[in-house]
């Protein structure tokens, strides 16, 4: 058996995103910006993408700007809303690594950055962020949904308490499509594509109409002035389509697989609040395991899921964000994260479920921590 | 197939490691590829090597090499973060030996936590029952004995057996050396053969986590980083009667037989005969000073023996290009041993290994320790 368990690291591309794409591929050339009708048969295309995603997001198609992913959306939100030479940011300890290298870049030429921490719950507190607010601070950065343990973060709650105070609002909703209702009332709002069964290599930042944001990279005109560079129509095209396919998933098979865990392994602990969490994911601790090494058993078994968060040689750290919930270095590496999509079966799920309980046992024989 | 016939190859990056992977891919057995991620490249930037030789361990260069070849060879390949175990078991131990006025061999405790332990753990975890790995030395059972043997590899220029006398007999038994009856052009030849595009990339160099050999600046480097003043270890230089003849940076630059660096002239050369981290003083002498006929080792591995109680007679090596000297080997207890060379060796280092053959088999061996 060979089965994914590891949608919060991508998802398979949609046989409807496919249909949509290979054509434009290979027959729409035009660059969405000419005059002549190649390229306004491309912008046509184009602008209907633009419009799905709108649609999508609750909001109009000029507030839509295309990016070449989440990560490129997160720095121009938070390096395009800079106004002054000391402006103040406040984001969570349990933010993406594209926004928390992009503030620890703000701070390295400058600027200000408070990093508000996190409960065991891994869910961050409104009031926590209240007090972080600053007379100078400008953006409040924080993700809708965590990519490793799930939590569904008060992002509306927050953004009431920056409106308040006069302060922009962006949120990385990259993890949020298929898992929490897309109705977040902030000013900048990051998307990539191939989280939700779209392709790799396209994003969205919704920039709320009167937001001010400068570009960050230099060149044409494209995109409203606010990003430049030859449109890629194709992307576009995908993450339109697959914005209009978006379900919301549901938690019975992650019930089940977790249940099965809890009930048939010894020590193994849920990672953060179990009951404010996207419906896909399972982050769990196994006491005396090496969450790499289990990594690695499933995966040659046939099941992909993960743990930690890739360095760049490729091995793993162990996750900041276990450590922001407080657990030690060595539990936070005892950590695997099960995350389901669309395709997973009760089949699919059963096997895993047997593949863990196998491989937990193994591991903790050979474990000198588990005795 | 039963699962345990599995083989975990480490792969380096390096040729010889790759050749091992394509060696193992044709056989039978399923093999799968790992590569030990040891030292975080973002550390200790000041003494990041750009050069030609560029040689640091774990670069991201090798990572993507071993990845390369496994993909060439249709094999499983994983990155395994163990920068942990090697920072406890084998950089900060490197760095406190020199503190104390030793000179260590960190590739020997990292062969012997990492390498041929953990490394051991972790194929246990996929339920592979052998390693391989790319070291030039060679394994066999020895029936009359019953134990597994160490032997030097067939290329003498490329014997790690120095490095090697660590190995447990379960070790040993678990390991294999498909390079130990290669000589190192017959492998690059495999190389090609194979079509591994590392085929012609240079040998790594002496301490992979320390580029261009400059332990000192290494040193200097992850004090500044663990927040340590470096005075702590400068001091006097002082002749055999305790007379001062100048001051020095700190114990960490000298080891035992060194001549550069000294900074005094009495009109003959003079070798570094002693560090003794206590007094931070650096003892100078003449060169047959350095000549010694007896020492003591600890932490001895008994290897085609089972710890003997009698003298044992053995070529003893006390560093990796010493030339094996005719040495008794007297036990003491379990763990120790006094050996006594039939004619005086230069430079007997504290901190190093010393290695005892019989012909080419391994007999044992042991860290050569301070006078007390």
């Amino acid at each position: 058996m060979r089965a994914y368990f590891d949608h919060n690291a991508t998802t398979p591309v949609a046989a409807s995103v496919v249909e949509a794409m290979v054509p434009v591929l290979g027959g729409v050339f035009g660059n969405a910006s000419s005059i002549h009708g190649y390229g306004q048969e491309a912008r046509q295309l184009l602008e209907e993408a633009r419009r799905r995603v709108a649609s999508f997001l609750r909001t109009k198609a000029e507030e839509v700007v295309f990016t070449s992913g989440g990560t490129e959306a997160n720095n121009l939100a938070l390096f395009g809303v800079l106004r002054g030479p000391k402006d103040h940011f406040v984001t969570t300890a349990i933010e993406h690594p594209a926004v928390l290298n992009v503030v620890e870049e703000l701070r390295a030429i400058g600027h200000e950055v408070t990093i508000v921490p996190v409960g065991g719950d891994g869910v961050v507190d409104v009031d926590d962020v209240r007090r972080a607010l600053r007379p100078t601070t400008r953006l409040v950065s924080l993700m809708a949904v965590n990519n490793e343990i799930g939590t569904v973060q008060p992002v509306n709650e927050i953004a009431k308490v920056c409106r308040e105070a006069g302060v922009l609002m962006h949120c990385d909703a990259v993890q949020a499509p298929g898992r929490v209702a897309m109705d977040f009332d902030v000013d900048l709002l990051s998307l990539s594509g191939h989280k939700l069964n779209g392709p790799k290599g396209v994003g969205v930042l919704r920039v709320r109409k009167g937001v001010p944001l400068r570009k960050r990279t230099y060149g044409g005109h494209h995109e409203r002035d606010r990003r430049p560079g030859t449109e890629n129509v194709a992307g576009a095209v995908g993450l339109g389509v697959a914005c209009e396919k978006v379900t919301m998933m549901q938690g019975d098979l992650r019930d089940r697989l977790e249940s099965a865990l809890l009930g048939r392994v010894a020590d193994c602990y849920v990672n953060g609040d179990a009951a404010r969490r996207a419906p896909n994911v399972s982050n769990l601790r196994f006491l005396g395991v090496e969450g790499e090494s289990l990594v690695i058993a499933l995966d040659l078994k046939g099941f992909a899921v993960s743990s930690g968060s890739a360095c760049s040689s490729g091995s793993v750290e162990p996750s900041h964000v276990l450590i922001a919930l407080g657990l030690s270095a060595l539990d936070a590496r005892s950590a695997i994260r099960f995350s389901l999509g669309a395709s997973n079966t009760v089949e699919e799920v059963d096997g895993l479920v047997e593949a863990v309980v196998e491989s937990v046992q193994r591991l903790r024989k050979l474990s000198p921590a588990y005795a | 197939m039963p699962e345990n016939s599995k083989i975990a190859v480490a792969m380096s990056g390096g040729v010889d490691s790759s050749v091992v992977a394509g060696m193992m891919a044709r056989g039978d057995a399923p093999v799968v590829g790992l590569t030990m991620q040891l030292w975080n490249q973002r550390r200790l930037p000041e003494i990041a090597n750009e050069g030609a030789t560029g040689g640091r361990c774990c670069s991201l260069d090798d990572v993507y090499d071993a990845r390369y070849v496994a993909q060439l060879l249709k094999i499983p390949y994983y990155v395994v973060n163990l920068e942990d175990r090697f920072e406890k078991h084998v950089v900060k131990p490197f760095v406190e030996d020199y503190i104390a006025g030793k000179t260590p061999i960190p590739c020997t405790l990292c062969n012997n936590f990492i390498k041929f332990e953990h490394f051991l753990e972790m194929a246990d975890g996929i339920g592979a029952e052998k390693i391989a790995t790319g070291h030039y030395a060679r394994i066999r059972f020895d029936e009359p004995s019953g134990r597994w043997q160490l032997l030097r590899s067939v290329d003498a220029s490329k014997d790690q057996t120095y490095f090697l006398w660590g190995l447990t007999q379960e070790q040993l038994s678990r390991t294999l050396f498909p390079l130990g009856g290669m000589v190192k052009t017959d492998v690059r030849q495999l190389a090609m053969d194979l079509g591994l595009p590392v085929a012609e990339k240079p040998d790594s160099q002496e301490i992979c986590f320390v580029p261009n050999g400059d332990y000192a600046a290494f040193i200097e480097a992850y004090f500044k980083e663990q927040g340590i003043t470096t005075d702590v270890t400068s001091g006097d230089i002082v002749d055999r009667d305790g007379k001062k003849l100048g001051k020095h940076e700190g114990v960490h630059h000298f080891t035992v037989g060194q001549r550069r660096g000294l900074n005094v002239a009495v009109g003959e050369p003079l070798y570094v005969i002693e560090t003794n981290p206590a007094t931070r003083q650096v003892t100078v002498g003449s060169g047959d000073a350095l000549m010694k006929k007896q020492f003591r080792v600890g932490e001895v591995n008994w290897i085609s023996l089972a710890s003997p109680t009698e003298s044992v007679r053995a070529e003893v090596r006390i560093r990796n290009r010493h030339q094996p000297a005719w040495a008794t080997i007297r036990p003491v207890g379990l763990t120790e041993a006094e050996v006594e060379f039939d004619v005086p060796q230069r430079a007997v280092t504290p901190g190093q290994g010393a290695v005892f053959y019989q012909g080419d088999v391994v007999a044992g061996g042991g860290w050569i320790e301070r006078e007390a």
